[in-house]
């Protein structure tokens, strides 16, 4: 199988390139995307890309594969290769640090915006605090989230504003947050949230939807956003 | 933390989202009737000057034309802070377009009332 590789290190190179490399699979066994990318790295131990937990549960190995962004870890290249070729570009959208390595600091810094940790102003208990079975089942589809950007970076909104638009990561979270029953702080969430720009440059195109390796919807969690914000208005 | 701008029509992002889904129920409101109007009615210049005659028809019209006016500025301001990152240039066409959609209103009222 040919695989293109994004390749580009500031220190030495004027301008981003792809380079071939040819990859033997072997005989009836499927691999992951970074299972490749390990071999190729075998052969030029200069490649440059992130990986932790190797099984979709830490983030890290998010990249653009044949166009589409996604986990390398728990993408099977069946899934992606076509004509026996496999693109790895970085995620699009945010500065390469090198090779596949993105710089995420703007997809951080609209994660910090949304306050993603509960703030409770009421004195503590003495043991803890008590949520309801059926409270609780409303952060389902939110809390999973890995933070591994391949929504964000597959949001032509947040290409445009990544420095205002908040992206489909950081509203998803900033919505766990409003659902939750032990926040006090929803007025204070609102209203930081409703500029032209935070929640509202999504245009409801789902292509954080239908990238996200964990199945989640940001696009509804917005949609939910835009409710409470327009309950607050009327 | 939050962003707005004194060329936005409305003061904040659920302002501009409200505007933008009402006038555009407007404009459907709008569009749906005269479809109605003409495929009901043998349309000649009689029946046309006797449609716009009616004073609620006026009123219907400058709503529409309203619309227009509030829909597009809404959609431009943001289609410019999309694409046009300095800021001259984009306060440029936002200023031309306001202006253009201003025009476009006091012009039409006078047309509605024979002014
Ligand atoms: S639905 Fe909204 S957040 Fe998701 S990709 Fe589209 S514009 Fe971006
Ligand atoms: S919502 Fe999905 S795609 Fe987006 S950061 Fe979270 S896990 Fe990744
Ligand atoms: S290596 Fe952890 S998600 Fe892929």
């Amino acid at each position: 199988m040919l695989v293109s590789l994004y390749r580009y290190n500031p220190e030495t190179d004027n301008a981003p390139y792809m380079q071939d490399v040819e990859i033997e699979l072997p005989e009836g066994k499927d691999l992951m995307v970074l299972d490749v990318l390990a071999l190729a790295k075998e052969k030029d131990p200069t490649v440059a890309f992130r990986r932790s937990c190797r099984e979709g549960v830490c983030g890290s190995d998010g990249m653009n594969m044949n166009g589409k962004n996604g986990l390398a870890c728990i993408t099977p290249v069946s899934d992606v290769v076509k004509n026996n070729k496999l693109v790895l570009r970085p995620l699009p959208g945010l500065p390469v640090i090198r090779d596949l390595v993105v710089d995420m600091g703007l997809f951080y810094k609209q994660y910090e915006k949304v306050m993603p940790y509960l703030v409770n102003d009421n004195p503590a208990p003495a043991i803890e605090r008590l949520q309801s079975p059926e409270d609780r089942e409303k952060l389902d589809g939110l809390y999973e989230c890995i933070l591994c950007a391949c929504c964000s970076t597959a949001c032509p909104s947040f290409w445009w504003n990544p420095d205002k638009f908040i992206g489909p990561s950081g509203l998803l979270q900033a919505y766990r947050f409003l659902a939750d029953s032990r926040d006090t702080a929803q007025a204070e969430r609102l209203a930081n949230l409703d500029d032209p720009f935070s929640v509202f440059r999504c245009r409801g195109i789902m292509n954080c939807v239908s990238v996200c390796p964990k199945g989640l919807n940001p696009t509804k969690a917005i949609g939910h956003i835009r409710n409470l914000l327009l309950q607050r208005a009327t | 933390m939050g962003m707005n701008s004194v060329t936005n029509i409305g003061r904040n992002g659920i302002q501009d989202w409200i505007i933008q889904r009402v006038t555009a129920y407007v404009l459907a409101l709008y569009t749906l009737f005269l479809l109605g109007f003409f495929v009901t009615t043998d349309v000649d210049y009689q029946a046309w000057s006797a449609l716009f005659a009616q004073g609620w028809f006026k009123i219907f019209s400058l709503l529409a034309l309203l619309s227009i006016a509030g829909h597009a500025w809404v959609g431009l301001w943001t289609v410019s802070t999309d694409y046009i990152k300095s800021a001259m240039p984009r306060f440029l066409l936002q200023a031309a377009c306001v202006l253009v959609m201003f025009v476009y209103v006091v012009w039409g009222i006078q047309i509605l009332w024979g002014l």
